[in-house]
């Protein structure tokens, strides 16, 4: 391992994807949380022609200009977008799947073009589409490195504006703040998030980079600092993994890697996540549910010994069935188990009888007496 | 030859079928509110047409259309499951759930069917320039495959609609008295979407996946720019899909490109214009609006 992390691809291909992973991270935050994820969809694939654009007008394969041509489809894609949903009938969907769909077809003509004019070099183009991290070079680390110094020197300086406007638009809008400017902003820097991946990833599947650590890091956090910082370590981790893993297995897209494990890490985010995660929710609906039925049950006996002013009334099992309308034999085991009930002998006619002990009556009379307390602290 | 396999008829017909049933469905789609879903399946069907491939050593065939088709709904439901938790929105959980089953289905081509004509760029774009070179025949007339699976699929989607018309329009307009009056709107959807999916994997060797969502929501939300009743509408999506086909063929011709992106493509010019046209009557209505407030300001 030591002598893989010293190889010269090798560090160029996780310095790459590490900084996409972080980029798309911060960024994907807010676009998770402005329930704009599919934004990213669009500018992605809207950023294909912008790919073709690019070469064409730098005659070669220079990431600097494919870049650019890159940014500005997208950001044109995006607006195309809001003017189609703010002055027609056409709801955000549409103008999302009709721009990103005619804004890939645009990309696959113009893709073809090129292709057809002949030339070696754009040969290099078709790994836009899915990306392919071994085509990386360390002159390529440099304008990536710039994108993402300028997208993050952004969330810093605008950080209160963004986060008045992720939380409470309209209050943000009624505060003077610039919203509509804001949000072309943010979109553009979503842009400019996409485009540094468009190398490694590719425009297909960019879209999954802004919204998988995102949405991971939602389920660990309840700050946006907090979310977006793990955001940007979980999309690192994401880049870092899927690039070592593709550059390892010649043969593999990068994308799909990487894709594959943000997707992974959002999963895990979702069942594990201490309070938000639903495996420890679950968890704690079922103690909560045991809790207050088997204490609900232990009230009953409770109850029906102080009517017949007999602790050591004898409940009949069927009789707790009933009133319950349900099965409680596992609820009064449990709580023989935990010594506070017993079972005595009945005749064979009969069905299985139950008895208070001691204890029993001390813990319902505790509850009873808790409850009793709340009910008067709340009237 | 039959006149059906001749190459300017098979590219044409197929790219026409493939538009007109996806503007049929998308049609329901757009209206709904859930364009999207279009680009979750289509992304979606590439795991299942790799597994179908994996399993069968094949792409066509009602089976294996009708499997990778299972994937497209699997990616529906998985988003919506995802969104049942409230853990994250819908539109997170698309943007979650399409790219995953579509990385696994590159993975799993990668993996397997290296050098094989199956690989993620003919997925992905498609060459309807190919379709008449793959023929069968089918009660004596040699027809393309492509053709062949496209047009089943528009009969089984045509035929969709018009059974449930009246339960398809309900359900997208005002699912609560869908439900009501015991339509079942969530078992119209599936259904609606599992057409999709099917049409979408008929569809991706002619035109690819994601030029297929052009033809699902470009023509409707044209014509919807033009009318507000939904028979109208359909009509005229199929309309400007199936023009699409052979404007989009000329162009490609012209310019030597991918057939199936220019056919997609041919779509844009259609909604430019509706979009132009909606502006300016809106402009022109404001303005006379404007010019009668200020010339009559007593009444």
């Amino acid at each position: 391992m030591p002598a893989l992390l010293t190889d010269y691809t090798l560090q160029t291909v996780l310095l790459g994807a590490v900084l996409i992973g972080v980029i798309s991270g911060v960024l994907g935050s807010f676009a998770v949380l402005r329930r704009q994820s599919l934004l990213g969809d669009t500018l992605s694939h809207a950023a294909l022609p912008g790919v073709c654009i690019g070469f064409m007008v730098a005659g070669a394969r220079d990431l600097g200009s494919i870049m650019g041509g890159a940014l500005v489809t997208a950001v044109a894609a995006a607006l195309m977008t809001v003017a189609i949903t703010r002055h027609t009938r056409l709801k955000m969907d549409a103008g999302l799947a009709a721009t990103l769909s005619l804004g890939f077809a645009l990309g696959v003509v113009l893709l073809t073009w090129i292709q057809s004019r002949g030339g070696a070099a754009q040969a290099g183009l078709d790994s836009f589409l899915f990306g392919q991290a071994a085509a990386t070079t360390r002159a390529d680390l440099y304008p990536m490195l710039g994108l993402v110094g300028i997208s993050l020197l952004g969330v810093v300086v605008l950080w209160k504006p963004l986060k008045l406007m992720t939380f409470d638009p309209t209050f943000a809008a009624v505060a003077g703040l610039p919203v509509h400017r804001l949000e072309a902003l943010l979109t553009a820097m979503i842009a400019l998030a996409v485009v540094t991946g468009l190398q490694m990833v590719g425009v297909v599947l960019m879209t999954a980079m802004v919204i998988a650590p995102g949405a991971a890091a939602r389920q660990w956090c309840g700050s946006l600092l907090g979310m977006v910082v793990l955001s940007a370590v979980l999309g690192a981790v994401a880049g870092a993994v899927g690039g070592l893993a593709s550059a390892l297995a010649p043969g593999l897209s990068t994308g799909p890697l990487i894709v594959l494990t943000a997707t992974l890490i959002a999963l895990i985010s979702l069942l594990v996540a201490p309070h938000r995660g639903l495996i420890p929710q679950w968890y704690r609906q079922r103690r909560r549910r045991q809790s207050t039925s088997t204490d609900r049950i232990l009230g009953t006996l409770y109850e029906l010994a102080r009517e017949h002013d007999d602790w050591r009334y004898r409940v009949e099992q069927g009789a707790v069935d009933a009133y319950h309308g349900m099965v409680t034999e596992p609820q009064l085991v449990a709580l023989a188990e935990r010594g506070l009930v017993t079972p005595v002998d009945h005749l064979p006619d009969e069905g299985p009888h139950w008895q208070l002990t001691e204890a029993g009556v001390d813990h319902a009379a505790a509850r009873e007496a808790r409850q009793r307390g709340r009910r008067r602290s709340r009237s | 030859m039959s006149l059906l396999a001749e190459p300017l008829v098979a590219i044409l017909l197929t790219g026409m079928l493939v538009g007109t049933s996806a503007a049929l469905l998308g049609s329901f789609l757009v209206l709904r509110g859930n364009s999207m879903l279009a680009d979750a399946i289509s992304h979606s069907i590439l795991f299942g047409i790799a597994v179908a491939w994996l399993l069968s050593g094949q792409t066509s065939g009602p089976v294996q259309i009708a499997g990778a088709a299972l994937s497209g709904v699997l990616a529906v439901f998985l988003i919506e499951t995802l969104t049942r938790t409230r853990r994250l929105r819908d539109d997170a959980a698309t943007g979650l759930v399409f790219p995953a089953l579509f990385s696994a289905g590159v993975v799993l081509i990668n993996v397997t069917a290296r050098d094989v004509h199956l690989d993620e760029h003919t997925v992905l774009l498609g060459e309807v320039g190919f379709v008449w070179l793959d023929t069968v025949t089918v009660a004596g007339v040699e027809l393309p495959r492509a053709m062949l699976a496209t047009g089943v699929m528009l009969l089984l989607d045509a035929a969709f609609v018009l059974a449930f018309y009246k339960a398809l329009k309900l359900a997208t307009f005002d699912p609560d008295l869908a439900r009501a009056l015991g339509l079942a709107p969530g078992i119209i959807f599936y259904a609606h979407l599992a057409l999709v999916s099917g049409t979408a994997v008929a569809a991706f060797d002619a035109v690819g996946v994601v030029l297929f969502i052009t033809f699902v929501v470009v023509p409707p939300a044209t014509a919807y720019l033009l009318t507000r009743r939904l028979l109208p509408m359909i009509v005229l999506a199929m309309l400007i899909a199936a023009l699409s086909a052979p404007l989009g063929y000329a162009l490609a011709i012209a310019l030597n490109v991918s057939i199936g992106g220019s056919m997609a493509l041919a779509n844009g010019p259609f909604l430019l214009l509706a979009y132009g046209w909606r502006r300016w009557r809106q402009q022109r209505h404001s303005a006379r609006a404007m010019a009668t407030q200020s010339g009559s300001p007593s009444a």
